[in-house]
């Protein structure tokens, strides 16, 4: 018996090593596409992490959601939602002038917990629209991403909304390594989705819920025999998919200290691609929050790899496109060949 | 339809397979003569379906000759299979449920019109194929036009062994054909095989039900741990003789009886009505006794299970559990101490791409952890006294259920409810494609469940079943289902097969 519980773990742990080696090979491949070695330099590796915690932060939910299997094509415009409502939140005055000056430390919290809360809102709103109705996650999430950028652009009034400068702009993403080496090694922002993923992690694994949301995507049936109340997981799954979104905003935004309606359109699409080449199945029932991670860090070496390749954008997004199809029918030929 | 007689229709000599370090098959000798039907029998995992796959081309044999017809025959691909006219009938059928009857018929060797490279499809003389392979198999009451999936499943399994009929199939490999059939439809289905057997068609019935082996096959073949152990004429040989072949020792004791004592009344229903069915049920379930549902396919027993259970509404009439009355939800029979095993265990008991251990503890994950925590090692921890108890055969609790035969699977949605620790158990089909090992296994649980002992006390059992024997062996009391309602529950010395039987189909 011991001998497959170890051949088990060994197995899982050729599943993430398999990853990080496709991840190492992208991001050494393009090491030497790009001129000057300018790839491998540290203010490129930590470029590529900001990029990629935006993704990793927002595929945390959505690896949920796709385990329950579901899917989440709102992820884009949540993500939106979130960087406007953080924007006019910093933006708010107070009868002593803006909030964000007389408060600056507290009134950013205000603003992360806002963009928050936007997302779960949303999420909230998919999950109940998906249990009350019985429509397909796909159809719903379809029509609320197009509804939820269209409220993004509202609120915003179409503008881009650009608060006074604040410590979300200045800590949560902006670049620590110049010259010379920081100890911070990342800006915050990186290391919070590191501490996401960590929560997310421990909630799939140690959690009853982690186990309902793994059961409900393996067999409804079953999980509702069982006693699992499984719409009431569906709801809870979509709606921690908004608040991850919400917060992958908030990163978005401390990006450029600004809030976009009209920002990170086709996110979902990069998120999905990160939770599939992660090795979570469509079908659900099957996924991990870590290669979901490595899924993330894959999509922004491959988008930060070509678009410092100098090819033309077309050429970016044919590469960019392969590249995804080729990861996951590997995946699918090792799985196969295991069977 | 004159054709011409070899000795051997299919031979196989020595037929071997092994996947990675498992031996699926380690030497398989079998014969099928023209216009016969051989019975295939062993336990799940016996290597029966490997055997099916090796002859459908699924997998090619490691070892050993093949010969159809005089000629060899080695199908690297179910095309070739195909070609070489045998034919497989699966348990899962495999309709395309939106087509029409005629459609699947001919699925894949649509008729063209000249010239057939424009692609156009022949409707008249798909239409009329069809139709005469319906009538060959004595079914013309089956409408070429109907729509697959509108048909009950007895018929869409006519409908893929009229496929076969159609491609002029020489050899029909049927997979426990009649696991999802009423009475009724068996005896349909097995008037069916013995005009195919007349026109001089071989056919494989792999099966583990030994009255049908018995009534249908001429010969019989018997599989073992993938080696064939024995082989007979059916009419020359008894059951008692093909289980010792099956299991390699004699099975005495099929149904353990112990004499149970009935407790206070756990389970009470009162005049139950679902949506369409039960139409009226009322019964009385003591502690410490098993209580046996009868009745034909579609009666409406397992819609009583469920609407017991909580899946189902209930229009009218009453459900009390213990001292519980009111509206039930799966949660909440599990709270009041009563768990169900389906009787679909891929679709709805089991979340086959989990583990054991997930599965076993899905209903009850408290106490496995700190701070309402659930631990993956304190999962599989709790899973293990379960496995050793059923005999469960598995590599870990991590295993996936999938990975299980049939007959470990079941053990596994049993499991739930000894970890669960249930008062009430509602076993639907419990034994449904388990090998007869386990079975017994299964019976000698009930017994042990209903009895209780120092540490426990005694169990109640309510049984639906469509097989007639084990009602009879392991059951208190039985009553009969028949178009929803049910009929009064008496004790199992007043009944016999043939009774069970008569108020089933409604003639007593």
């Amino acid at each position: 018996m011991n001998a497959l519980t170890h051949s088990s773990k060994f197995a899982t742990m050729l599943n993430v090593f398999g990853r990080v080696a496709a991840l190492a090979v992208i991001f050494i491949g393009f090491g030497f596409i790009v001129p000057d070695f300018a790839f491998f330099t540290a203010g490129n590796v930590e470029n590529i992490l900001m990029q990629s915690a935006v993704y990793a932060m927002c595929a945390l939910g959505a690896t949920m959601v796709i385990i329950t299997a579901g899917i989440d094509l709102s992820a884009g415009s949540m993500i939106a939602l979130a960087m406007v409502i953080t924007a006019m939140i910093l933006n708010v005055d107070g009868s002593q002038g803006p909030m964000v000056e007389t408060y600056p430390t507290l009134w950013p919290i205000v603003a992360i917990a806002g963009g928050m809360l936007a997302g779960t809102c949303v999420g909230l709103t998919n999950g109940l629209l998906i249990t009350s109705l019985r429509l397909v996650p796909f159809i719903v999430t379809l029509g609320t991403l197009q509804a939820i950028r269209g409220l993004a652009k509202g609120v915003a009034d179409n503008q881009e909304i650009s608060p006074p400068t604040n410590w979300l702009y200045h800590q949560l993403m902006f670049p620590v390594q110049g010259r010379t080496f920081n100890w911070q090694i990342v800006p915050w922002g990186v290391w919070a989705t590191l501490v996401a993923a960590l929560f997310a992690a421990a909630l799939m694994r140690y959690t009853r819920l982690g186990r309902w949301i793994y059961a409900v995507g393996s067999n409804a049936d079953t999980a509702r025999l069982c006693g699992v109340p499984v719409l009431r997981t569906k709801i809870m799954v979509y709606a921690m998919a908004g608040a991850f979104a919400g917060l992958a905003g908030v990163l978005e935004f401390s990006k450029l200290n600004l809030g976009q309606p009209t920002g990170a359109v086709m996110y979902e699409l990069y998120v999905i691609a990160a939770c599939v080449i992660g090795g979570t199945s469509l079908m659900g029932g099957v996924g991990s929050i870590f290669g979901s991670v490595i899924g993330a860090l894959i999509i922004g070496t491959l988008n930060a790899g070509a678009q410092q390749a100098g090819w033309p954008k077309w050429v970016q997004e044919i590469v960019i496109g392969a590249i995804i199809i080729l990861a996951i029918a590997l995946d699918q030929l090792r799985h196969r060949r295991k069977a | 339809m004159i054709q011409p007689t070899y000795s051997n229709l299919l031979s196989m000599r020595d037929v071997s397979k092994r996947f990675g370090p498992t031996v699926a098959l380690d030497g398989v000798d079998l014969t099928l003569k023209q216009g016969e039907i051989l019975a295939l029998i062993g336990e799940n995992g016996a290597g029966k379906s490997t055997l099916m796959k090796v002859l459908s081309g699924a997998h090619p044999p490691d070892r050993g000759q093949m010969q159809l017809a005089g000629q060899p025959y080695m199908p690297r691909n179910p095309m070739d299979a195909r070609q070489a006219r045998v034919a497989m009938i699966y348990q899962e059928l495999s309709i395309a449920p939106d087509l029409t009857v005629m459609e699947n018929i001919m699925l894949g060797v649509e008729p063209m019109r000249t010239p057939a490279c424009l692609g156009i499809i022949d409707w008249p003389k798909m239409r009329s194929v069809a139709k005469q392979a319906l009538e060959q198999i004595g079914h013309p009451e089956i409408a070429p036009d109907a729509c697959a999936g509108d048909l009950p499943i007895a018929q869409q399994q006519l409908v893929e062994i009229a496929r076969s009929i159609a491609l002029g199939c020489k050899v029909l490999v049927l997979d426990e054909p009649t696991s999802s059939l009423a009475k009724q439809d068996i005896d349909k289905l097995f008037a069916m095989l013995d005009q195919l057997r007349k026109q001089g068609l071989g056919m494989i019935y792999i099966s583990h039900f030994l009255e049908e082996v018995r009534q249908i096959s001429d010969r019989f073949t018997v599989l073992r741990d993938g080696a064939s152990v024995g082989e007979g004429i059916t009419a020359q040989s008894d059951n008692a003789q093909i289980i010792r072949m099956m299991v390699g020792r004699d099975v005495r004791d099929l149904y353990p009886r112990s004499t149970h004592i009935a407790g206070e009344a756990l389970l009470e229903l009162k005049a139950v009505a679902g949506n369409t069915k039960p139409k009226r049920a009322s019964l009385t379930l003591h502690r410490g006794e098993v209580l046996g549902i009868a009745g034909l396919v579609g009666a409406g027993r397992t819609e009583m299970l469920r609407a017991i259970f909580g899946l189902d509404a209930i229009q009218s009439g009453q459900v009390r559990l213990a001292t519980y009355s009111g509206h039930a939800t799966p949660a909440k029979r599990w709270a009041q101490s009563a768990g169900m095993v389906s009787e679909d265990r891929k679709t709805e008991g089991l979340a086959l791409g989990l583990s054991i251990a997930d599965n076993t503890t899905l209903s009850d994950l408290k106490g496995l952890g700190p701070m309402g925590l659930v631990l993956p090692s304190r999962q599989q921890q709790a899973t293990l006294p379960w496995i050793q108890k059923l005999k469960l055969k598995c590599e870990s609790p991590a295993q996936a259920v999938e990975a299980l035969s049939g007959g470990n699977q079941q053990k596994v949605a049993i499991a739930r409810l000894l970890h669960h620790d249930v008062d009430l158990l509602l076993l639907d089909e419990p034994t449904r494609g388990v090998d007869i090992g386990s079975k017994a296994q299964i019976y000698q649980l009930i017994d042990e469940l209903a009895l209780g002992d120092g540490s426990r006390k005694p169990r109640a059992i309510l049984l639906v079943s469509s097989y007639l024997p084990e009602l009879l062996g392991v059951c208190d009391r039985i009553a009969v289902m028949s178009r929803g309602v049910l009929g009064e529950a008496r004790d199992v010395s007043q009944w016999t097969e043939h009774e069970l039987m008569m108020e089933a189909t409604g003639q007593a």
